[in-house]
């Protein structure tokens, strides 16, 4: 099992690459919210999968509150940016 | 051999659920505008966590499973509102490409609702002003 996490463990940091290509290129801030908000759930899968790796289960809940931040983030800072746009 | 049939399940989830991740980071780069890439994103953000995290609750002793059914939850709650919401403003800042767009039912709604054009008296009232 430990084997089979690290493939799906290698898979999700390349899928976490691209994501910080796509939030460095970016070329709107409405990009760089979606691709943020891709790369906070695709951290949480690579700990989760970190966790079953390693079997050293002192995450828990800590993924929990990182989710709903990113949920957070990505809510504000669309909203934000709404609100400028409105400006002009 | 019930252990090894759980370890397969969990082993195709896990995989399964880790290459739609990977599938979604491709679609994210490779997608021409922001709704498209949102679309995307949104896979990884749903069926990816919830696969990973079946695979990964099958792999864990049943004290540890609330957490990580409980980031399944929260990542189905919170992905179709985050969706929206980036959705909605794209259309509204104008960050959809209009001509790779097939059917625009909302343009068309819009441009019914504006005020100055004679509307019908059984019409909705246009939405307020922002």
């Amino acid at each position: 099992m430990t084997t089979v996490a690290n493939i799906a463990l290698v898979l999700v940091s390349l899928a976490g690459l691209l994501a910080v290509g796509r939030l460095a290129a970016g070329p709107g801030a409405l990009d760089r919210v979606v691709a943020l908000d891709a790369l906070v759930t695709l951290t949480v899968v690579g700990a989760v999968l970190g966790t079953l790796a390693r079997s050293d289960t002192t995450t828990g809940y800590v993924l929990v509150v990182l989710s709903l931040l990113g949920f957070v983030g990505s809510i504000a800072s669309a909203r934000l940016i709404e609100r400028r746009e409105d400006m002009r | 051999m019930s252990d090894v049939v759980v370890d397969v399940v969990s082993a195709v989830l896990m995989l399964v659920g880790a290459g739609f991740c990977l599938l979604s980071g491709i679609g994210l780069v490779r997608f021409p505008d922001t709704v498209s890439r949102l679309h995307a994103a949104s896979k990884a953000q749903t069926l990816g966590v919830l696969l990973v995290v079946l695979g990964a609750v099958l792999q864990t002793p049943a004290g540890k499973a609330p957490s990580l059914l409980l980031i399944a939850l929260f990542s189905l709650l919170t992905a179709p509102v985050t969706g929206h919401i980036v959705a909605r403003i794209a259309y509204r800042t104008d960050a959809v490409e209009r001509r790779r767009v097939v059917l625009d039912e909302l343009a068309t709604r819009l441009v019914d609702e504006r005020p100055a054009e004679g509307r019908r008296p059984d019409d909705r009232e246009p939405p307020a002003p922002r």
